[in-house]
């Protein structure tokens, strides 16, 4: 009973992990600039591909393919921001993110280009005996996405609370135009914020390809889950979108291993769906703030 | 209906009628045919965000609903098409009514992720238990009305741009009634209408209910047409599709969803020419016009012709 219990939580730890990177990539690019980037999910898997690539392909050591792919990645986001987003001035928010849309589609031809329609793997991080508690298998890997996770939330933390970018980030969220009087470059802060985003994507992907596998078009439903993620802990809230991740990934895997594999999806958007009825401003944002919210 | 609005509509009946004599090719025609389709859906969505100014990503849920329901009722109970597409129209309604109920009260990316959410539960309700699973069914009748069964290529266009045209009309005369006038000033702001006495939540639902008719009726012309549904067909990337269709087209404008439902139908297939690179080739054009056609191509479009004939009376 209690082994395969702790069999599904572990399973659902481990993909909650990555749908929590993704959501607080989405927030990251949300605090900064009010944009959805439903692109978050391309770089996740950008990360795993290029990782692959690096690795396998070009046989460079772990570190260093690591650092590639993340500075890829980086690339990747700050291009997508110069060139669309930058240039477009008082846009509409819901065009910015169709744009957002749009350079996924982007995007996925790119990668389909490069690396075609199969699924890639590489070696877990350690080789060595999975873990076992309680008679649960845990795969070593399992490990590593879980403590990967964490310590970016870590991260994140400090630099959104001590370092003085960060907070200049914090306050282009709450006041655009006052962050500007102050003196901060609110240009700059947005570039920052989507090149993070898509670091912390890529991290993810580079964290669960050895476990799930990565193709080109796992990008747009890792985003529908990351997001869902974003909004049940309430948008903005990085704390709530890690709640929100790994919520939604012990009830997607609960729900596959209790009750039917087909309905893992379904539960936890009929959980978000309740959330956003009866508790539309998610777990951790306040009414208050939510009307001070512009969008 | 206005002078512009009565010459559009002039000449779409003009085209609807010329087309299939012009170019007598099927491909051509099919490829109008899921235009239409795909137009009914967009001009539901475009009263919704245009004219309402509610966002939606679920309208593939309302069009599967339309095309389940509908091939459902006639395949195995053996209604009339009609009647279960008329049936279908009435679930999708009765849908609208329990998702808008909660879900108007939500705003900007919180409605968009609960219409979402809807969109997709719909859509996993008919992979698991739906006809057929996620392979689908197929032997779905043809549409056929009053003994006559339409099953050319030719009569789907007219059938499916007959309604186009006809719901285009009714759309068009409900913008400019008291209706249309009050939707519009709940996009400007919601605060004053309610001062002035207006029911803004009725009117919401309503105008939800009449997006999701509408994406219901083509999901049944769909499915009738096609004779073969599987639930790929009703997944978010439809939604964001139409929603694509929309804006591309000038959200502002009823015409445009037409125009950007038959750019965003014909565009895939001019790119086959580009092969692997089409995936590529379609995000860069629709980025591109997302980015410099910001307000879309048909108020665009308006816009030129406003200046041309400035200019004409300029220079006399």
């Amino acid at each position: 009973m209690l082994t395969v219990f702790l069999q599904f939580l572990f399973s659902g730890l481990t993909v909650g992990a990555v749908y929590a990177l993704v959501g607080i990539g989405f927030n990251i690019t949300y605090n900064a600039t009010s944009i959805i980037n439903l692109a978050q999910g391309e770089f996740v898997v950008i990360g795993g591909l290029m990782m692959w690539f690096f690795s396998e392909s070009l046989k460079l050591p772990f570190l260093v393919s690591v650092a590639f792919t993340i500075v890829t990645a980086g690339i990747v986001g700050l291009f997508m921001e110069r060139l669309t987003i930058k240039p477009l001035k008082n846009p509409d928010l819901l065009l910015m993110i169709m744009i957002t849309i749009a350079v996924s589609i982007v995007l996925r031809g790119l990668l389909m280009l490069s690396f075609g329609k199969n699924p890639y793997v590489y070696p877990s991080f350690t080789e060595g005996e999975p873990v076992s508690i309680y008679g649960a298998i845990i795969q070593q890997q399992t490990l590593w996405v879980i403590g990967i996770t964490g310590f970016c939330i870590i991260v994140l933390f400090f630099f959104f609370k001590k370092t003085i970018t960060g907070k200049a980030m914090l306050a282009c969220a709450v006041n655009p135009t006052a962050a500007q009087l102050v003196g901060i470059n609110v240009s700059k802060m947005v570039m920052v914020s989507f090149v993070l985003s898509a670091i912390v994507g890529a991290i993810g992907g580079i964290a669960i390809t050895p476990i799930s596998l990565m193709e080109y078009d796992k990008g747009p439903m890792l985003a529908v889950k990351g997001f869902c993620a974003a909004i049940m802990g309430g948008l903005g809230s990085n704390r709530g979108a890690v709640l929100g991740g790994f919520l939604i990934g012990i009830l997607e895997s609960m729900t596959a291993g209790y009750i039917h594999s087909g309905l893992k999806d379904a539960v936890a958007l009929i959980i978000l769906l309740l959330i956003l009825f009866f508790k539309p401003a998610g777990i951790f944002v306040s009414k208050t703030m939510l009307q001070l919210r512009k969008f | 209906m206005k002078k512009g609005d009565s010459i559009a509509f002039f000449v779409l009946i003009f085209l609807i009628i010329l087309l299939p004599v012009l170019s007598g090719s099927t491909y051509t025609l099919t490829v109008g045919i899921f235009s239409g389709i795909n137009a009914l859906v967009a001009i539901g969505l475009c009263i919704l965000m245009g004219y309402a100014g509610q966002v939606s990503l679920g309208q593939a849920g309302f069009y599967g609903i339309g095309a389940y329901v509908s091939s459902v009722l006639s395949l195995h109970i053996g209604l009339p098409i009609v009647i279960s597409t008329i049936f279908a129209m009435i679930v999708a309604a009765i849908a609208a009514v329990i998702l808008s109920v909660p879900a108007l009260r939500l705003k900007g990316h919180y409605l968009a992720v609960a219409t979402l959410g809807f969109g997709e539960i719909i859509y996993i309700i008919l992979n698991e238990w739906g006809p057929g699973g996620p392979s689908g069914f197929g032997d779905i009748p043809h549409f056929s009305l009053l003994g006559y069964t339409v099953d050319s290529t030719t009569g789907y266009f007219y059938l499916i741009w007959g309604l186009v045209a006809a719901v285009m009309f009714f759309s068009i005369n409900l913008i400019h009634s008291r209706t249309g006038r009050a939707l519009r000033a709940i996009h400007e702001s919601e605060l004053a209408c309610n001062a002035m006495g207006l029911n803004v939540v009725a009117l919401k639902i309503k105008v939800f209910i009449l997006s999701a008719v509408y994406a219901s009726l083509a999901g049944s012309l769909y499915a009738h047409y096609v004779t073969f549904i599987s639930p790929s067909s009703f997944s978010l990337f439809y939604s964001i599709l139409v929603l694509m269709m929309v804006i591309v087209g000038g959200i502002t404008n009823l015409w445009g969803a037409i125009i950007g439902a038959v750019v965003i139908t014909v565009l895939p297939e001019l790119l086959r020419r580009f092969e692997e690179l089409d995936v590529l080739v379609y995000g860069l054009i629709l980025t591109l016009s997302l980015m410099f056609f910001k307000k879309g191509l048909v108020p665009i479009l308006i816009e030129k012709i406003k200046k041309l004939r400035g200019f004409a009376v300029a220079k006399h």
